[in-house]
Protein backbone atom coordinates (compact mmCIF):
# COMPACT_ATOMS: atom_id res chain seq x y z
CA UNK A 1 0.00 0.00 0.00
CA UNK A 2 3.06 2.26 0.10
CA UNK A 3 3.93 4.65 -2.70
CA UNK A 4 7.16 5.99 -4.20
CA UNK A 5 7.45 8.52 -7.02
CA UNK A 6 10.24 10.00 -9.09
CA UNK A 7 9.99 12.66 -11.79
CA UNK A 8 12.94 13.85 -13.87
CA UNK A 9 13.09 17.57 -14.65
CA UNK A 10 15.45 19.93 -16.46
CA UNK A 11 18.44 19.58 -14.10
CA UNK A 12 16.89 17.88 -11.07
CA UNK A 13 14.78 14.94 -9.97
CA UNK A 14 11.72 15.36 -7.75
CA UNK A 15 10.99 12.39 -5.52
CA UNK A 16 8.13 11.64 -3.18
CA UNK A 17 7.37 8.89 -0.73
CA UNK A 18 4.39 8.46 1.53
CA UNK A 19 5.12 8.81 5.25
CA UNK A 20 3.09 5.99 6.72
CA UNK A 21 4.61 2.81 8.03
CA UNK A 22 1.97 0.10 7.96
CA UNK A 23 1.82 -3.50 9.08
CA UNK A 24 -1.14 -5.48 7.78
CA UNK A 25 -4.21 -3.28 8.39
CA UNK A 26 -2.62 -1.18 11.12
CA UNK A 27 -0.73 2.08 10.60
CA UNK A 28 2.23 1.74 12.95
CA UNK A 29 3.76 5.16 12.39
CA UNK A 30 3.22 8.54 10.72
CA UNK A 31 6.16 10.62 9.58
CA UNK A 32 8.47 7.87 8.31
CA UNK A 33 11.19 8.91 5.85
CA UNK A 34 11.61 6.13 3.29
CA UNK A 35 14.76 7.49 1.71
CA UNK A 36 18.51 7.54 2.28
CA UNK A 37 21.11 9.91 0.87
CA UNK A 38 23.71 7.64 -0.75
CA UNK A 39 26.14 10.45 -1.42
CA UNK A 40 25.89 14.19 -2.03
CA UNK A 41 24.12 13.88 -5.37
CA UNK A 42 22.25 10.56 -5.09
CA UNK A 43 19.08 9.69 -3.21
CA UNK A 44 17.55 6.24 -2.82
CA UNK A 45 13.87 5.67 -2.04
CA UNK A 46 12.83 2.26 -0.85
CA UNK A 47 9.75 0.21 -0.09
CA UNK A 48 9.04 -3.46 0.48
CA UNK A 49 9.24 -5.94 3.32
CA UNK A 50 9.50 -4.24 6.71
CA UNK A 51 12.92 -4.91 8.20
CA UNK A 52 14.58 -5.64 4.87
CA UNK A 53 14.10 -2.11 3.61
CA UNK A 54 16.14 -0.02 6.03
CA UNK A 55 18.75 -2.77 6.43
CA UNK A 56 19.29 -2.96 2.67
CA UNK A 57 19.18 0.81 2.11
CA UNK A 58 21.79 1.47 4.79
CA UNK A 59 24.00 -1.37 3.53
CA UNK A 60 23.99 0.23 0.07
CA UNK A 61 24.45 3.71 1.54
CA UNK A 62 27.53 2.67 3.53
CA UNK A 63 29.14 0.86 0.60
CA UNK A 64 28.64 3.88 -1.65
CA UNK A 65 30.11 6.11 1.09
CA UNK A 66 33.06 3.72 1.47
CA UNK A 67 33.76 3.86 -2.26
CA UNK A 68 33.80 7.66 -2.09
CA UNK A 69 36.24 7.68 0.83
CA UNK A 70 38.55 4.99 -0.63
CA UNK A 71 38.81 6.51 -4.08
CA UNK A 72 38.40 10.18 -3.27
CA UNK A 73 35.79 10.47 -6.01
CA UNK A 74 32.08 9.85 -5.56
CA UNK A 75 30.35 7.05 -7.46
CA UNK A 76 28.13 8.27 -10.34
CA UNK A 77 24.38 7.67 -10.26
CA UNK A 78 24.60 5.09 -13.06
CA UNK A 79 27.34 3.17 -11.22
CA UNK A 80 25.39 3.37 -7.96
CA UNK A 81 22.28 1.95 -9.65
CA UNK A 82 24.31 -0.84 -11.23
CA UNK A 83 25.89 -1.72 -7.89
CA UNK A 84 22.47 -1.82 -6.22
CA UNK A 85 21.07 -3.94 -9.05
CA UNK A 86 23.83 -6.48 -8.63
CA UNK A 87 23.30 -6.67 -4.87
CA UNK A 88 19.57 -7.33 -5.43
CA UNK A 89 20.19 -9.87 -8.19
CA UNK A 90 22.72 -11.78 -6.09
CA UNK A 91 20.47 -11.65 -3.04
CA UNK A 92 17.55 -13.04 -5.09
CA UNK A 93 19.24 -16.43 -5.40
CA UNK A 94 20.56 -16.53 -1.84
CA UNK A 95 19.06 -18.30 1.17
CA UNK A 96 17.20 -15.18 2.35
CA UNK A 97 16.65 -12.62 -0.39
CA UNK A 98 15.95 -8.94 0.29
CA UNK A 99 12.41 -8.02 -0.71
CA UNK A 100 12.99 -4.35 -1.48
CA UNK A 101 11.97 -2.13 -4.41
CA UNK A 102 13.95 1.05 -4.91
CA UNK A 103 14.15 4.23 -6.94
CA UNK A 104 17.57 5.81 -7.34
CA UNK A 105 17.50 9.49 -8.21
CA UNK A 106 20.43 11.80 -8.71
CA UNK A 107 22.42 14.15 -10.90
CA UNK A 108 25.61 13.06 -12.62
CA UNK A 109 28.56 14.59 -10.71
CA UNK A 110 30.36 15.43 -13.99
CA UNK A 111 27.67 16.49 -16.45
CA UNK A 112 24.98 17.51 -13.94
CA UNK A 113 22.37 15.53 -15.89
CA UNK A 114 19.44 14.23 -13.83
CA UNK A 115 18.92 10.46 -13.78
CA UNK A 116 16.26 8.19 -12.33
CA UNK A 117 16.53 4.39 -12.06
CA UNK A 118 13.72 1.97 -11.23
CA UNK A 119 14.71 -1.34 -9.61
CA UNK A 120 12.50 -4.15 -8.37
CA UNK A 121 13.36 -6.82 -5.80
CA UNK A 122 14.31 -9.25 -8.60
CA UNK A 123 17.09 -6.96 -9.71
CA UNK A 124 15.67 -5.60 -12.96
CA UNK A 125 16.96 -2.09 -13.57
CA UNK A 126 15.42 0.46 -15.93
CA UNK A 127 16.27 4.12 -16.51
CA UNK A 128 13.10 6.18 -16.62
CA UNK A 129 11.89 9.75 -16.95
CA UNK A 130 9.19 9.17 -14.36
CA UNK A 131 8.64 6.17 -12.15
CA UNK A 132 6.50 4.81 -9.35
CA UNK A 133 6.55 1.80 -7.06
CA UNK A 134 3.73 -0.01 -5.33
CA UNK A 135 0.01 0.16 -6.02
CA UNK A 136 0.49 3.84 -6.83
CA UNK A 137 2.07 2.87 -10.14
CA UNK A 138 -1.24 1.38 -11.35
CA UNK A 139 -2.94 4.71 -10.78
CA UNK A 140 -0.24 7.22 -11.62
CA UNK A 141 1.88 5.94 -14.55
CA UNK A 142 -0.91 7.04 -16.89
CA UNK A 143 -1.12 10.45 -15.24
CA UNK A 144 2.62 10.91 -15.68
CA UNK A 145 2.46 9.56 -19.25
CA UNK A 146 -0.07 12.27 -20.05
CA UNK A 147 1.59 15.25 -18.36
CA UNK A 148 5.34 14.57 -18.28
CA UNK A 149 7.46 16.41 -20.80
CA UNK A 150 11.14 17.12 -21.28
CA UNK A 151 12.85 19.95 -19.33
CA UNK A 152 10.20 20.38 -16.62
CA UNK A 153 10.78 23.19 -14.13
CA UNK A 154 10.61 22.44 -10.39
CA UNK A 155 7.17 24.09 -10.19
CA UNK A 156 5.84 22.02 -13.12
CA UNK A 157 7.23 18.78 -11.66
CA UNK A 158 5.65 19.56 -8.26
CA UNK A 159 2.31 20.28 -9.94
CA UNK A 160 2.54 16.92 -11.77
CA UNK A 161 3.30 15.24 -8.46
CA UNK A 162 0.24 16.92 -6.95
CA UNK A 163 -1.89 15.54 -9.81
CA UNK A 164 -0.61 12.04 -8.97
CA UNK A 165 -1.35 12.41 -5.27
CA UNK A 166 -4.81 13.78 -6.07
CA UNK A 167 -5.43 10.71 -8.23
CA UNK A 168 -4.51 8.46 -5.29
CA UNK A 169 -6.79 10.45 -2.98
CA UNK A 170 -9.81 9.96 -5.28
CA UNK A 171 -9.32 6.40 -6.59
CA UNK A 172 -7.05 4.47 -4.20
CA UNK A 173 -8.69 2.64 -1.30
CA UNK A 174 -5.84 3.19 1.19
CA UNK A 175 -5.28 6.60 2.69
CA UNK A 176 -1.87 8.17 2.24
CA UNK A 177 -2.29 11.48 4.04
CA UNK A 178 1.28 12.72 3.99
CA UNK A 179 4.15 12.69 1.48
CA UNK A 180 7.79 13.51 1.93
CA UNK A 181 8.96 15.39 -1.16
CA UNK A 182 12.64 15.80 -1.94
CA UNK A 183 14.49 17.45 -4.80
CA UNK A 184 17.90 16.22 -5.94
CA UNK A 185 19.96 18.64 -8.02
CA UNK A 186 23.59 19.73 -8.37
CA UNK A 187 23.47 21.37 -4.94
CA UNK A 188 22.45 18.12 -3.26
CA UNK A 189 19.23 16.91 -1.68
CA UNK A 190 16.65 19.23 -0.17
CA UNK A 191 13.19 18.68 1.26
CA UNK A 192 10.19 20.58 -0.08
CA UNK A 193 6.89 21.23 1.66
CA UNK A 194 3.92 20.57 -0.63
CA UNK B 1 1.48 -16.29 -14.88
CA UNK B 2 4.77 -18.09 -15.55
CA UNK B 3 8.06 -16.46 -14.55
CA UNK B 4 9.19 -16.50 -18.20
CA UNK B 5 6.26 -14.22 -19.04
CA UNK B 6 6.75 -11.81 -16.11
CA UNK B 7 8.49 -9.04 -18.09
CA UNK B 8 7.54 -9.97 -21.68
CA UNK B 9 9.79 -10.20 -24.74
CA UNK B 10 10.04 -11.35 -28.36
CA UNK B 11 13.29 -12.12 -30.17
CA UNK B 12 14.02 -13.81 -33.48
CA UNK B 13 16.96 -14.41 -35.80
CA UNK B 14 17.01 -15.27 -39.51
CA UNK B 15 19.54 -16.53 -42.02
CA UNK B 16 20.02 -14.81 -45.37
CA UNK B 17 22.53 -15.01 -48.22
CA UNK B 18 25.90 -14.31 -46.55
CA UNK B 19 24.08 -12.37 -43.85
CA UNK B 20 22.03 -12.87 -40.70
CA UNK B 21 19.45 -10.71 -38.95
CA UNK B 22 18.38 -10.55 -35.32
CA UNK B 23 15.43 -8.56 -34.01
CA UNK B 24 13.84 -7.88 -30.62
CA UNK B 25 10.94 -5.90 -29.23
CA UNK B 26 11.69 -3.02 -26.84
CA UNK B 27 9.09 -3.40 -24.10
CA UNK B 28 9.84 -3.78 -20.42
CA UNK B 29 6.85 -4.42 -18.23
CA UNK B 30 5.74 -6.09 -15.05
CA UNK B 31 3.03 -8.53 -16.10
CA UNK B 32 0.52 -6.35 -17.97
CA UNK B 33 1.88 -2.92 -16.97
CA UNK B 34 4.36 -1.43 -19.44
CA UNK B 35 7.09 0.56 -17.72
CA UNK B 36 9.67 1.23 -20.40
CA UNK B 37 9.82 1.15 -24.20
CA UNK B 38 13.56 1.31 -24.75
CA UNK B 39 14.74 -1.79 -22.93
CA UNK B 40 17.87 -3.46 -24.35
CA UNK B 41 17.51 -7.21 -25.06
CA UNK B 42 20.08 -7.64 -27.85
CA UNK B 43 23.76 -7.32 -26.92
CA UNK B 44 26.72 -7.16 -29.30
CA UNK B 45 29.29 -9.83 -28.46
CA UNK B 46 31.82 -9.11 -31.22
CA UNK B 47 31.52 -7.18 -34.48
CA UNK B 48 30.06 -10.32 -36.08
CA UNK B 49 28.11 -11.95 -33.24
CA UNK B 50 24.97 -10.68 -31.50
CA UNK B 51 23.18 -12.20 -28.52
CA UNK B 52 19.44 -11.84 -27.85
CA UNK B 53 18.21 -12.50 -24.32
CA UNK B 54 14.45 -12.84 -23.86
CA UNK B 55 13.00 -13.80 -20.50
CA UNK B 56 13.12 -12.51 -16.93
CA UNK B 57 14.64 -9.01 -17.06
CA UNK B 58 16.92 -9.44 -14.04
CA UNK B 59 18.47 -12.54 -15.64
CA UNK B 60 18.70 -10.77 -19.01
CA UNK B 61 20.86 -8.09 -17.38
CA UNK B 62 22.84 -10.52 -15.23
CA UNK B 63 23.62 -12.77 -18.21
CA UNK B 64 24.54 -9.82 -20.44
CA UNK B 65 27.08 -8.71 -17.80
CA UNK B 66 28.36 -12.27 -17.37
CA UNK B 67 28.92 -12.81 -21.11
CA UNK B 68 30.61 -9.43 -21.48
CA UNK B 69 33.07 -10.61 -18.82
CA UNK B 70 33.51 -14.10 -20.29
CA UNK B 71 34.02 -12.87 -23.85
CA UNK B 72 36.55 -10.27 -22.70
CA UNK B 73 38.47 -13.01 -20.86
CA UNK B 74 38.31 -15.23 -23.96
CA UNK B 75 39.68 -12.42 -26.12
CA UNK B 76 42.58 -11.74 -23.73
CA UNK B 77 43.50 -15.42 -23.51
CA UNK B 78 43.10 -16.35 -27.18
CA UNK B 79 44.02 -12.99 -28.75
CA UNK B 80 41.16 -13.32 -31.27
CA UNK B 81 37.41 -12.76 -31.44
CA UNK B 82 35.12 -15.59 -30.39
CA UNK B 83 33.29 -17.40 -33.22
CA UNK B 84 29.49 -17.69 -33.03
CA UNK B 85 29.66 -21.47 -32.73
CA UNK B 86 32.10 -21.32 -29.81
CA UNK B 87 30.07 -18.55 -28.21
CA UNK B 88 26.90 -20.65 -28.48
CA UNK B 89 28.60 -23.41 -26.50
CA UNK B 90 29.84 -20.86 -23.97
CA UNK B 91 26.24 -19.68 -23.48
CA UNK B 92 24.99 -23.25 -23.32
CA UNK B 93 27.42 -24.33 -20.59
CA UNK B 94 26.87 -21.10 -18.63
CA UNK B 95 23.15 -21.91 -18.54
CA UNK B 96 23.68 -25.59 -17.74
CA UNK B 97 25.94 -24.65 -14.81
CA UNK B 98 22.71 -23.50 -13.17
CA UNK B 99 20.86 -26.75 -14.01
CA UNK B 100 18.96 -26.91 -10.72
CA UNK B 101 18.39 -23.19 -10.23
CA UNK B 102 18.26 -21.84 -13.77
CA UNK B 103 18.43 -18.36 -15.26
CA UNK B 104 14.97 -17.74 -16.71
CA UNK B 105 16.23 -16.80 -20.15
CA UNK B 106 16.07 -18.56 -23.54
CA UNK B 107 18.83 -16.97 -25.65
CA UNK B 108 19.05 -16.45 -29.40
CA UNK B 109 22.45 -16.10 -31.08
CA UNK B 110 23.11 -14.73 -34.57
CA UNK B 111 26.42 -14.17 -36.25
CA UNK B 112 28.78 -14.81 -39.13
CA UNK B 113 31.59 -17.39 -38.95
CA UNK B 114 35.15 -16.38 -39.92
CA UNK B 115 34.54 -17.57 -43.50
CA UNK B 116 31.28 -15.61 -43.68
CA UNK B 117 28.80 -18.49 -43.26
CA UNK B 118 25.66 -17.44 -41.41
CA UNK B 119 25.07 -18.92 -37.95
CA UNK B 120 21.88 -18.81 -35.90
CA UNK B 121 20.71 -20.84 -32.94
CA UNK B 122 18.36 -20.68 -30.00
CA UNK B 123 18.45 -22.34 -26.61
CA UNK B 124 16.16 -23.29 -23.78
CA UNK B 125 16.78 -22.03 -20.25
CA UNK B 126 18.97 -25.06 -19.41
CA UNK B 127 21.23 -24.51 -22.41
CA UNK B 128 19.96 -27.11 -24.88
CA UNK B 129 21.00 -25.75 -28.30
CA UNK B 130 18.63 -25.72 -31.28
CA UNK B 131 20.22 -25.17 -34.70
CA UNK B 132 18.05 -24.12 -37.62
CA UNK B 133 18.63 -23.59 -41.33
CA UNK B 134 16.06 -20.80 -41.64
CA UNK B 135 15.05 -18.91 -38.47
CA UNK B 136 14.81 -19.21 -34.68
CA UNK B 137 12.37 -17.50 -32.29
CA UNK B 138 12.13 -17.06 -28.54
CA UNK B 139 10.05 -15.15 -25.99
CA UNK B 140 6.42 -14.64 -25.03
CA UNK B 141 5.41 -14.09 -28.68
CA UNK B 142 7.17 -17.23 -29.92
CA UNK B 143 3.97 -18.89 -31.19
CA UNK B 144 3.08 -15.81 -33.21
CA UNK B 145 6.66 -15.47 -34.50
CA UNK B 146 6.70 -19.08 -35.71
CA UNK B 147 3.62 -18.28 -37.77
CA UNK B 148 4.83 -15.03 -39.31
CA UNK B 149 8.40 -16.21 -39.93
CA UNK B 150 7.18 -19.47 -41.45
CA UNK B 151 4.99 -17.49 -43.82
CA UNK B 152 7.48 -14.78 -44.84
CA UNK B 153 10.94 -16.36 -44.83
CA UNK B 154 12.53 -17.65 -48.01
CA UNK B 155 16.08 -18.89 -48.72
CA UNK B 156 18.96 -16.76 -50.07
CA UNK B 157 17.65 -13.33 -49.07
CA UNK B 158 19.91 -10.30 -49.62
CA UNK B 159 20.54 -8.04 -46.58
CA UNK B 160 17.86 -5.45 -47.45
CA UNK B 161 15.27 -8.13 -48.25
CA UNK B 162 16.17 -9.99 -45.08
CA UNK B 163 15.67 -6.77 -43.13
CA UNK B 164 12.20 -6.33 -44.64
CA UNK B 165 11.28 -9.97 -43.96
CA UNK B 166 12.36 -10.01 -40.30
CA UNK B 167 10.82 -6.57 -39.67
CA UNK B 168 7.42 -7.55 -41.06
CA UNK B 169 7.53 -10.88 -39.24
CA UNK B 170 8.30 -9.12 -35.93
CA UNK B 171 5.75 -6.33 -36.35
CA UNK B 172 2.95 -8.76 -37.17
CA UNK B 173 3.89 -11.14 -34.35
CA UNK B 174 4.17 -8.62 -31.50
CA UNK B 175 0.81 -7.07 -32.40
CA UNK B 176 -0.81 -10.35 -31.37
CA UNK B 177 1.01 -10.53 -28.01
CA UNK B 178 0.10 -8.25 -25.11
CA UNK B 179 3.42 -8.78 -23.29
CA UNK B 180 5.77 -7.65 -26.06
CA UNK B 181 6.00 -4.95 -28.71
CA UNK B 182 6.21 -1.13 -28.28
CA UNK B 183 8.84 -0.84 -31.00
CA UNK B 184 11.35 -3.21 -32.55
CA UNK B 185 15.11 -3.08 -33.03
CA UNK B 186 16.70 -4.95 -35.96
CA UNK B 187 20.37 -5.72 -36.62
CA UNK B 188 21.43 -7.12 -40.00
CA UNK B 189 24.98 -8.51 -39.87
CA UNK B 190 26.83 -8.57 -43.20
CA UNK B 191 30.55 -9.28 -43.81
CA UNK B 192 31.19 -5.54 -44.31
CA UNK B 193 28.99 -3.90 -41.69
CA UNK B 194 26.11 -4.20 -39.25
CA UNK B 195 22.91 -2.35 -40.18
CA UNK B 196 20.93 -1.33 -37.08
CA UNK B 197 17.45 0.18 -37.35
CA UNK B 198 14.66 0.79 -34.85
CA UNK B 199 11.07 0.37 -35.99
CA UNK B 200 7.94 1.98 -34.67
CA UNK B 201 5.26 -0.56 -33.87
CA UNK B 202 1.72 -0.15 -32.59
CA UNK B 203 2.21 1.81 -29.39
CA UNK B 204 -0.77 0.35 -27.56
Amino acid sequence: MEALFGIVGKDFVVTASDRTSARSIVIMKHGEDKSRELNKHTLMLYTGEAGDTVQFAEYIQRNIQLYGIRNGIPLSVHATANFTRRELAESLRSRNPYHVSVLIAGTDPKTGKPELYWLDYLGAMVKMNFAAHGYASYFCMSTMDRYWKEDLSVEEAISLLKKCIAELKTRFIAQLPEFMVKVVDKNGVREIQL
Amino acid sequence: MSIMEYNGSAIMAMKGKNCVAIAADRRFGVQLMTLSTDFQKIFPVTEKVYLGLPGLATDVQTLAERFRFKVNMYKLREERDISPKTFAHMVSSTLYERRFGPFFCEPVIAGLEKDGTPFICSMDLLGCINHAKDFVVSGTASNQMYGTAEGLWEPELEPEDLFETISQAMLSAVDRDASSGWGVIVHVITPEKVITRTLKARMD
